[in-house]
């Protein structure tokens, strides 16, 4: 029961948001092309991010949805062979300048991988991680209470609260990637990438997934990457067509689906290409 | 005369390899011929290895028998001729005949000797074609056995494999056999041991005195000088070192290796790394007797202190750099073993390089370095050529790394290689050699014990 008050004055306080903050842009994208070595895997993307939306990028395997994911964050940086070029600015700031610093900008930018990936460490700290190295609770009780935020945030709380010291590797696929979300979601980032974050999990954790991502509008802009048509369609209200490597389509997630603009995002979304 | 028939059988298999699958391939090939349970290569094989048994097999069981028949046949044929030798001049005899008759030089060549190399020859002319008419008798039935026996529902595969699975088998059990014959060997001359000192165990582990062959050539050893605490503490100074050096050392090449070294610099850095644990021990040995001690001692002298010409100091530091590489090696690999995904969630959180090590993948890894920490310390406790030749060989019972010790496994070596009776000499050794058998495979067993649990981690 109270976890439901807590959903419903969460959707009050993210309309009471929508209205005041609107929908600005918080990143915007400008000739992005990476090289993986030789292979060129995204050629001049120019895209703007809205702020508490979702946004989905979708498209065929190796289209380079999740590489452009990727240089949201700057975790590109640790493949040795790859190439960013062109400009991708997050509340005005290129992400890219020399003077910042790629570890502070992903405590700004959350991540959730494809596979759930806890630590082989406790729930409680899994998500005590971030809040930890970034020193953002001054002590234990302050620790506690954004575990606690993250792992409600999450929808994690009523399931884990009394085996917060269990292994986080012991919970069920879909529990694991709801750990994984609380933990990006403890360093309080601004935006949070999702790399096809459901494909490992069964229909009923899907489910959870997406009705969590709908819920994490209202503190961010969530950027998710899904190979799932129906998921983008349900979670999404902008929407991303990307193939090989092209931004071939951008638009409200609706438009995308119903009255695409480019033949090719309308062969993929009949199922002709993919 | 064994080795040709040995070669013939092999040959014969060939053949039978050959003959079987041609005939199976053609009756699976006939029109009309019913479909062949087994491909015509399983025909040969089964053939070629019911071959292989009954020749192989045959040979070795009757030669070894006739051998001993013909040996008896000789010894009683020399009792009856000469009846008071005893059993070590027949034996003599028997040998120097064998090499009269195979023209070979021989010590004396009397009338007895003559005679049984003349018994020998003919005993030996009826164990060749005897044997060779068994042997390849034998392996031609089983030819023809295997080729009766090709027929449409004849499972040649299921029995050539069961033939191939206990092969496998009796070769896994010679490994097994050998094992538990070494271990039985070392606790019988350790008893024995025991048993020479009145069953003084007690001495020997916590004794301080360790001459134990001084005034002895033969016969019963004094348990007051079997004291081998020195031996164990001299061990344990020289491990403790190299540990010091290795662990460090070793862990943060890994470290840097898997984590921060680009791909170039690892290509280049791990095989030299890899060359450090092909260089021989007995180098390492060298190298520290006439380079690392004199060095240190010089730095000893230059500090005011008095540093050993040899001394568990310039043994332990050499055998420390020999073991960083095996410490290196190993805790690379399980570093490796980490999955990039957790090194991935843990950077998309916004930690560093150093961050993500220190808090995901060295607690990650932490099990299998302790694995490979104890395997790098069973290495360092059973290591001999550095110590012979760097730490010393007198049993001085003390903990300062700047005097000569001794170890357990130099012990040993001095008890083998001294000129005192080897029964005697053996004893010591056997029981030192037991005790460190005893140590090493604890702590491999811990060892394999924290692996295990470290496999499930991830599951």
């Amino acid at each position: 029961m109270a976890a439901k008050a807590q959903a419903e004055q969460a959707e009050k306080a993210d309309q009471g948001d929508q209205a005041q903050a609107g929908e600005g842009v918080k990143i915007t994208a400008r000739g992005v092309n990476v090289w993986y070595g030789e292979n060129h895997a995204i050629r001049d993307v120019n895209v703007d991010i809205d702020d508490k939306t979702v946004t989905a990028f979708i498209g065929p395997s190796g289209c380079g949805k999740s590489t452009f994911l990727r240089c949201l964050n700057r975790m590109n940086d640790t493949i040795e062979i790859c190439r960013v070029e062109g400009r991708i600015e997050m509340d005005g700031q290129d992400i890219y300048a020399p003077e910042v610093d790629p570890v502070l900008l992903r405590a700004r930018v959350g991540m959730v991988f494809q596979k759930p990936n806890p630590f082989p460490k406790s729930i409680y700290e899994n998500v005590a991680y971030g809040p930890r190295i970034h020193g953002l609770a001054k002590n234990r009780a302050e620790l506690d209470g954004i575990v606690e935020k993250s792992l409600r945030r999450a929808a994690l709380w009523d399931e884990v609260k009394d085996r917060l010291s269990a292994p986080g590797t012991g919970l069920s696929g879909g529990q694991q990637q709801r750990l994984c979300i609380a933990r990006a979601i403890a360093t309080s980032p601004e935006v949070l990438l999702m790399d096809e974050p459901a494909s490992a999990l069964d229909p009923i954790a899907t489910a959870q997934i997406e009705e969590l991502i709908d819920e994490l509008r209202a503190k961010f802009a969530v950027v998710i990457v899904t190979h799932s048509m129906q998921q983008a369609a349900r979670v999404s209200q902008k929407t991303a067509f990307f193939h090989l490597g092209e931004l071939v389509e951008y638009g409200e997630t609706g438009q995308i689906f119903t009255n695409p603009r480019d033949p090719r995002t309308e062969s993929y979304i009949t199922g002709r290409i993919g | 005369m064994g080795a040709k028939l040995f070669l013939a059988v092999l040959a014969l298999a060939a053949f039978a390899y050959v003959v079987a699958r041609a005939r199976a391939s053609r009756a699976a090939g006939g029109a009309g011929a019913a479909r062949f349970h087994s491909r015509p290569g399983q025909h040969g094989l089964y053939a070629a290895l019911l071959v292989l048994i009954s020749g192989w097999g045959l040979l070795f069981a009757a030669g070894l028998s006739s051998d001993i028949l013909i040996e008896h046949l000789l010894e009683s044929e020399i009792l009856r001729l000469a009846p008071g030798l005893g059993a070590i001049e027949r034996a003599l005899v028997i040998s120097d005949a064998e090499a009269l008759a195979t023209g070979a030089v021989s010590s004396s060549d009397d009338a007895l000797r003559q005679q049984i190399a003349a018994s020998f020859a003919r005993w030996r002319f009826w164990q060749v074609w005897g044997l060779s008419a068994l042997v390849l008798g034998a392996a031609s039935f089983a030819l023809l056995l295997a080729l009766a026996r090709i027929r449409p529902d004849f499972r040649a595969r299921n029995r050539a494999e069961r033939i191939l699975r206990r092969g496998l088998g009796v070769m896994a059990l010679i490994a097994v056999l050998t094992t538990i014959g070494i271990v039985l060997s070392l606790v019988f001359e350790t008893f024995s041991f025991f048993a020479n000192i009145g069953w003084r165990i007690d001495k020997f582990l916590f004794g301080t005195n360790w001459t134990p062959l001084s005034g002895v050539m033969e016969g019963r050893l004094d348990p007051d000088r079997v004291g081998a605490l020195p031996l164990f503490a001299g061990t344990f100074l020289i491990t403790l070192i190299a540990m010091l050096v290795a662990v460090p050392v070793g862990l943060f090449a890994a470290i840097y290796l898997s984590d921060f070294a680009s791909p170039r610099t690892r290509a280049i850095v791990k095989p030299m790394l890899e060359i450090l644990a092909g260089i021989p021990t007995v180098v390492y040995g060298f190298f520290a007797a006439l380079t690392v001690a004199p060095l240190l001692r010089e730095w000893g002298a230059a500090l005011g202190l008095s540093v050993a010409s040899e001394s568990a100091l310039a043994a332990g530091v050499v055998m420390g750099i020999m073991i960083i590489p095996f410490i290196s090696s190993l805790s690379d690999d399980v570093i490796n073993a980490v999955p990039q995904a957790l090194r991935d969630g843990s950077y998309g959180l916004g930690a560093t390089r150093a961050e993500t090590v220190r808090f995901v993948v060295l607690p990650a890894a932490l099990p299998g370095i302790v694995s490979a920490m104890l395997l790098g310390m069973s290495r360092a406790i059973g290591e001999t050529m550095i110590v012979v030749m760097a730490a010393g060989q007198g049993a001085n019972f003390t903990f300062n790394p700047l005097e000569a010790v001794t170890t357990v496994t130099v012990q040993i070596v001095m008890l083998i290689t001294g000129d005192t009776e080897a029964s005697t000499a053996a004893g010591p050794a056997f029981a030192l050699g037991f005790t460190l058998f005893c140590i090493t495979l604890l702590m491999n067993f811990a060892a394999q014990r924290i692996v295990s649990r470290f496999r499930e981690a991830y599951d």
